[in-house]
């Protein structure tokens, strides 16, 4: 492994399907609904992967994708592209989902606590092995795209969600904490924890058997 | 440092910067030459991530997708009145 693998973790990649889309946003402004399906079209992929990894299943996120979109018909003209559209949907695609859970919590009435959970142990890595594949490979073979998505579906919700945020969609730390309605601190714990998970979990899968790597002392 | 301690960091790490002071920069680099499983588990993690990065998004599946421009078309009738095809402010 090189040093520069050591140092940096990939960054955030500009969202291509952006391009091109002022000239459909004045034409929709001025009231033509086909120019505004083709902003859905060319935006719903990246909306409906961000639901349904927030939200941990299909059902949920078909909601939230159709509430978003909603909300863009309704703001169409407020919107003034401050900031980029689709980050604009996401935010309140991650506001829709969040709704959800507050509403889902309500109702069970059993609160679990959502506490910080900064004070706990970590759970220490236990398989640790050189993946066989690159993460681009693995990302485009359906059988470990499912086994992909899965993981993260079976992290719980408050893991789940500063995952997706912070890591796979690129908010702020600060911005993760404002939707969440929760810490910077408490933010950055969690994403540890999720990473951590995720890490155990998928390197079972595609980590290398014959060259795991057993810890056998901690360093002082 | 130890294993853990190097573990808490990882989370100061985020978008390719490490947002460490000098001194925990210098234990951060020392502690990963000399312990081969940090050295793995760090690149799991960084590799963790960029498997949800890549790839391509999932398109709404076909009949989901009718649903969702059909609630929006009879939204865009609410609001606006009316279905106008093309060029409406020419
Ligand atoms: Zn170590």
């Amino acid at each position: 492994m090189d040093e520069q693998d050591v140092r940096s973790l990939p960054t955030a990649q500009p969202a291509a399907s952006e391009d091109h889309l002022e000239p459909l946003l004045a034409r929709a402004r001025t009231g033509d609904f086909d120019a505004f399906q083709q902003i859905v079209l060319r935006l719903q992929p990246r909306i409906y992967t961000f639901a349904r990894r927030l939200a941990g299943n299909d059902t949920d996120a078909e909601d939230v994708t159709q509430q978003t979109f909603l909300a863009l018909v309704e703001h169409l003209n407020q919107y003034r592209g401050e900031a980029p559209l689709l980050s604009w949907l996401l935010r309140i695609a991650a506001n829709e989902v969040h709704r959800l859970w507050r509403q889902r919590r309500r109702q069970r009435e059993s609160n679990p606590p959502d506490d910080d959970d900064s004070a706990a142990p970590l759970a220490r890595p236990e398989f640790i092995a050189p993946w066989r594949d690159d993460p681009e490979q693995l990302a485009l073979q359906q059988e470990s795209r499912t086994l992909i998505e899965q993981a993260l579906a079976e992290l719980p919700e408050k893991y789940r969600a500063a995952f997706v945020l912070r890591d796979i969609e690129g908010f702020s730390t600060e911005q993760t904490a404002e939707i969440l309605g929760i810490s910077v601190p408490n933010v950055k714990v969690r994403l540890l924890r999720a990473r951590l998970m995720l890490r155990e979990r998928l390197t079972r899968y595609f980590g290398d058997p014959e060259r795991r790597v057993v810890p056998d002392h901690d360093h002082g | 440092m130890t294993c853990e301690e190097l573990l808490r960091l990882i989370n100061e790490m985020v978008d390719g910067e490490l947002d460490l002071t000098v001194a925990e920069c210098r234990q951060f680099a020392e502690h990963l030459a000399q312990c081969n499983p940090c050295q793995v588990v760090v690149d799991n993690i960084r590799k963790t991530i960029q498997l949800y990065r890549a790839g391509e998004p999932f398109p709404l599946p076909e009949p989901l997708q009718r649903r969702l421009l059909e609630a929006l078309r009879r939204r865009w009738q609410e609001r606006f009145g009316s279905i106008t095809v093309g060029q409406a402010d020419n």
